[in-house]
C-alpha cells in the first residue's frame, strides 16, 4: 500500500459512513459483553432489519466507553446519546423510538454533561466507543496508520525517536522510564536482528487498562509496534499477551490479518525498504511473565523466571539481541504523537510526565470504569468529579495505584498531583493504571493480606527472600487480622518486609511489601488495634510510660 | 578487556572488566557468601546471599552478576548485610525440613556452614514444615526434597556440563520443586546419564549417593573446574571457546 493508496481507503471509508443518516456504536468489549452486550448488539440488528432501516443505520461494536459500571452501553453517533443498562427490550426501544420516531429513551439516558466526561483527556482511548474495532477501514478513516506513512516516508528513523524523546512519554507499565531514550538504546544497540516486544500480560488485580486498549483499538497498538520497529531497526514484532484475554487475543489476530493484507505490516512497507512483522505470543497465566527478562524467557519458550539486569534487553534481550520492550498503552501513545507532533503531546500533563494516563477506576466508587486524565491531575478530581466518590453514606478512606506492587493513598494526600514524582513522595507508584478505592468499611490489614496472598500465589520461587519471606509475611498478616498477633510480630512484619524489598530479584518481589509497608505508614492504627498483648506483657523498653499510664 | 580499580571494603583492589565482583574478592581473599553460586556453573542470582553494598546506590547487588566499574566503592561486610544475611539463611531452614543430627551431610554441609558463618542462633519465623518427597527411585542415588533449597546447582551442572537436562523445576513460589523429566521417577529417567554430577554440587543433603550413614558423606566440587579448565583450554574437546 502506498500512502495514496491510503488516503483513498480513508476517503472512501469515510464517505461510505456518510451514506447513512445515524450511526449506532454498540460497546462489544469483555465489560459490556460479560453483561449482555453480545445480546443488545444482536437485538439492536434484529431491530434495524425489521424495519429496514440496513441503508439508514449502520451498527458497530466498538470499544469500551468508559462507565463500565452501568453497561451494557449503546451511543448514537450523530447527537452523542449515550444509553446504559440496554437490553433487549430498551435496544428495541431505541429503534422504534431515538431513531425512528426522533424521541430519546429517558429511563437509560446517561448525562453526557458529566464531569466523569468532561473532565478526561483522551488520546490512547480516542477511537474507543466510535470506530468499529474489528475494521481496519474504520481505524484508517480515523487517521489510523498516518503515522506510520509519514515515519517511514517523510522521516528518519534518529528523528522518530528524537520525536517520541521530545514528547516527553514516559513508560506507561509503571516504572516510567523515558520511552525515547530506550529506544535511543536500542536504535544505537549493535545487532543484525533487533525485536519489538509489546507487554500485554496485564496482570494487577482490579486493572482493565490494556485488555480495553488491545479490544477496542488493536490497530493503534500494531501501529506504535511498527513505529518503533522502523526506529529502532527492527523487523519483527512480538505481543505477549495473556491467555485470560481471550476477546483481545481474538481481535489481535484479526487485525494483524487485516493489515498484513493491506500491506501495512509484513515487507516494503509503504514501498520502502522497511519490513515488519507482527506475532503474538500468549502467556500461560504466571504474572511474574510481565517482568521484563522473565518475559522475554517465556516467548524464547522457556520457564518464565526473571533475571538479573543488568544487561537490560535493550542490548540484550530476547535471543541476546537487543531488543526494545513497551507496555501497550506506551504504544497506543506513539501514533497520535508522530501526527499531531511532540510539542502538542507535551503541552498534555505536567512537565516531568506529559500527556495522558488510563486507569481502571474500581472499588468503592460510584462510577466504576475505564478513565483517561491528563497527567497531574488531583486525585481528589479523579475520585469525586470523575468517579463520582464512595457509595451513599461511606467516606473516602485511600486509594491503591499499583496493585500488588503500589501503595495506598490516604485522605490528607487528596490533593496530590497524579504523577510519577508526587505517587512516589506518598511510597506508591503510578503502576499500570489501577486504581481501587476504599471507603470506610475497608479494613486496612486485609487490603494488605489480599495483596500479599497474590505475592505469595505469584512469586516465581527463584530468589529466596520472595518465595519465602512472602509467605512468612502473609502468615505474620493473618496472624495479626485474627487478633493473635504481638507487637515483636508487628516489629518482625516489619522487618521482613524491609529485607525482602531490599533483597528480592525483581521488581515483583522489591514491591511486594509495599501494600503492607504503605498500609503500616498511613493507618498503623488498624494494625496496632488488633494486637493481642498477653496478661501482664510489657513491650520492651516501654516499661516506664506503661507503669505511669496504667 | 581493561583492568579497572575499584575498592572493597575500603582495600584497593584490581579487576578485569568482565570479571564478576564476586570473582574480583576471592582473588583478592575478601570472604562473601554464596550458595546458589559455584565456579564452573552459570550464575543466576538467586540465593542473594553475596549482596553487596555500592557506594552512591540505594540498592544491593549480587556480587556474583555484577561486573565491576573503574573507581567503585563496594562494601561486602555491612550491618545491614550481615542481618539480611542471616535472615535469608532463617528463611532456608524454615522453608525445608533440615534435621542436621540425622542428615548424612552433617559436618559437610554448606547450609549449615552457613548458619554457623551468619551467626544463627535460632529460627525467628514460623517453620513450614512443608510435606515433600523423597525419591530413591534411582540405582545409585537419592532425592530428599526435604533438604533442598532451589539453588538450581544440579539443574545447572546437568544441563551445562553433563548436557543431560534431567533436572528441572516444576511449579512455582514456596511450591517449588525439583523434578527429573516431566516429574517423573529418577530411576525411570530416560535422559540421566547417573554421572553424578547433581549429587556432587548439591550443597545439602538433598542429593545423596546410596549407602552412606550419618555425617559419612563429603561433597566434592572440585572435578567441576578440571573438566570446565579443560574444556576452555580445549584439552579434550572443541567445546565453543574463543580462547587458545
Amino acid at each position: 500500500m502506498t500512502v495514496e493508496e491510503l488516503r483513498e481507503v480513508a476517503e472512501k471509508e469515510t464517505a461510505r459512513q456518510a451514506e447513512y443518516r445515524h450511526r449506532i456504536t454498540c460497546c462489544s468489549a469483555a465489560g459490556c459483553a460479560s453483561c449482555g452486550g453480545t445480546a443488545v448488539h444482536d437485538a439492536l440488528a434484529k431491530a434495524i432489519k425489521a424495519r429496514n432501516l440496513e441503508k439508514e443505520v449502520e451498527l458497530a461494536g466498538t470499544g469500551c466507553m468508559g462507565l463500565c459500571g452501568e453497561g451494557p452501553l449503546v451511543r448514537i453517533a450523530g447527537d452523542g446519546t449515550l444509553y446504559q443498562r440496554v437490553d433487549a427490550a430498551v435496544a428495541e426501544r431505541i429503534i422504534e423510538e431515538h431513531i425512528a420516531q426522533g424521541k430519546k429513551v429517558e429511563e437509560n439516558l446517561v448525562d453526557t454533561s458529566d464531569p466523569f466526561f468532561s473532565s478526561q483527556v483522551k488520546i490512547v482511548l480516542e477511537n474507543c466507543g466510535s470506530t468499529d474495532s474489528e475494521k481496519i477501514d474504520d481505524y484508517i478513516a480515523a487517521g489510523g496508520y498516518e503515522a506510520l506513512a509519514k515515519a517511514v516516508t517523510e522521516m528518519q528513523p534518529a528523528e522518530v525517536v528524537e520525536e517520541v524523546r521530545k514528547s516527553g512519554l514516559r513508560g506507561r507499565g509503571g516504572a516510567g522510564y523515558p520511552t525515547g531514550l530506550k529506544w535511543g538504546i536500542v536504535r544505537k544497540a549493535q545487532g543484525e536482528q533487533k525485536y519489538v516486544v509489546c507487554n500485554a500480560d496485564e496482570g494487577d488485580p482490579g486493572a482493565f487498562m490494556d485488555r480495553s486498549v488491545l479490544e477496542g483499538d488493536p490497530h493503534r497498538v500494531l501501529e506504535g509496534m511498527a513505529i518503533g520497529g522502523y526506529a529502532t531497526g527492527a523487523s519483527q514484532g512480538f505481543i505477549y499477551v495473556r491467555a485470560e484475554y481471550p476477546l483481545a487475543i481474538e481481535r489481535l489476530r484479526l487485525a494483524i490479518k487485516q493489515a498484513e493484507r493491506a500491506g501495512l505490516l509484513g515487507n516494503r512497507i509503504f514501498d520502502s525498504q522497511f519490513n515488519f512483522r507482527i506475532d503474538i505470543r500468549i502467556g500461560a497465566g504466571a504474572f511474574v511473565c510481565g517482568e521484563e527478562t522473565a518475559l522475554i524467557r517465556s516467548i524464547e519458550g522457556k520457564r518464565g523466571r526473571p533475571r538479573p539486569r543488568p544487561p537490560y534487553p535493550s542490548e540484550k534481550g530476547l535471543w541476546g539481541a537487543p531488543t526494545l520492550i513497551n507496555n501497550v498503552e506506551t504504544f497506543a501513545n506513539i501514533a497520535p504523537i508522530i501526527r499531531k507532533g511532540s510539542g502538542w503531546f507535551a503541552a498534555i500533563g505536567t512537565p516531568k510526565s506529559a500527556g495522558t494516563k488510563v486507569f481502571a477506576l474500581a472499588g468503592k466508587i460510584r462510577n466504576t470504569g475505564l478513565i483517561e486524565v491528563p497527567m497531574g491531575i488531583p486525585l481528589r478530581r479523579i475520585i469525586f468529579d470523575i468517579g463520582g466518590g464512595t457509595p451513599e453514606g461511606t467516606t473516602f478512606k485511600a486509594a491503591q495505584t499499583g496493585g500488588p506492587s503500589g501503595g495506598c493513598i490516604p485522605a490528607e494526600s487528596l490533593d496530590l498531583p497524579v504523577d510519577y514524582e508526587s505517587l512516589a513522595t506518598v511510597g506508591s507508584i503510578m503502576g499500570s493504571g489501577g486504581l481501587i478505592v476504599m471507603d470506610s468499611t475497608s479494613n486496612m490489614v486485609d487490603v494488605a493480606k489480599y495483596f500479599m496472598d497474590f505475592c505469595v500465589d505469584e512469586s516465581c520461587g527463584k530468589c529466596v527472600p520472595c518465595r519465602v519471606g512472602t509467605v512468612h509475611i502473609h502468615g505474620l498478616l493473618e496472624k495479626i487480622s485474627e487478633g493473635r498477633g504481638t507487637t515483636d510480630d508487628l516489629a518482625l512484619l516489619e522487618e521482613l518486609c524491609q529485607m525482602v524489598k531490599d533483597t528480592s530479584l525483581c521488581g515483583l518481589g522489591q514491591s511486594a511489601p509495599n501494600p503492607v509497608l504503605s498500609t503500616l505508614r498511613f493507618f498503623r492504627h488498624e494494625y496496632t488495634e488488633l494486637l493481642h498483648a498477653p496478661e501482664g506483657y510489657v513491650p520492651a523498653g516501654t516499661a516506664n510510660e506503661k507503669s505511669t499510664t496504667q | 578487556m581493561a583492568i579497572l580499580t575499584l575498592t572493597i571494603n575500603g582495600e584497593h583492589v584490581s579487576g578485569k572488566d568482565d570479571e564478576s565482583l564476586l570473582a574480583i574478592a576471592q582473588q583478592h581473599g575478601i570472604r562473601i557468601p554464596t550458595l546458589c553460586h559455584l565456579d564452573g556453573l552459570s550464575d543466576v542470582g538467586a540465593c542473594r546471599l553475596c549482596l553487596v553494598e555500592i557506594e552512591g546506590s540505594p540498592k544491593l547487588f549480587p556480587a556474583c552478576t555484577t561486573r565491576p566499574q573503574e573507581g567503585m566503592a563496594v562494601s561486602t561486610d555491612t550491618e545491614r548485610l550481615r542481618r539480611y544475611r542471616r535472615i535469608i539463611i532463617e528463611f532456608l531452614a524454615s522453608e525445608g525440613n533440615h534435621q542436621c543430627a540425622v542428615c548424612v551431610v552433617n559436618n559437610h554441609c554448606e547450609l549449615q556452614n552457613l548458619s554457623y558463618e551468619t551467626r544463627l542462633t535460632h529460627v525467628s519465623v514460623p517453620y513450614l514444615y512443608p510435606k515433600k518427597e523423597l525419591d530413591a527411585s534411582h540405582e545409585n542415588f537419592i532425592i530428599d526434597r526435604n533438604r533442598c533449597i532451589l539453588c538450581t546447582r544440579c539443574v545447572r551442572v546437568c544441563h551445562e556440563v553433563e548436557g543431560a537436562h534431567t533436572w528441572d523445576i516444576a511449579g512455582r513460589g514456596i511450591a517449588c520443586e525439583i523434578i527429573s523429566d516431566l516429574n517423573q521417577p529418577w530411576g525411570t529417567s530416560e535422559s540421566c546419564t547417573s554421572c553424578g554430577k547433581c549429587v556432587l554440587v548439591c550443597p545439602t543433603g538433598a542429593l545423596i549417593e546410596k549407602g552412606e550413614a550419618v555425617a559419612e558423606m563429603e561433597k566434592k566440587t572440585d572435578f567441576l573446574r578440571y573438566i570446565v579448565n579443560a574444556r576452555r583450554k580445549r584439552e579434550w574437546v572443541n567445546v565453543d571457546s574463543d580462547e587458545e
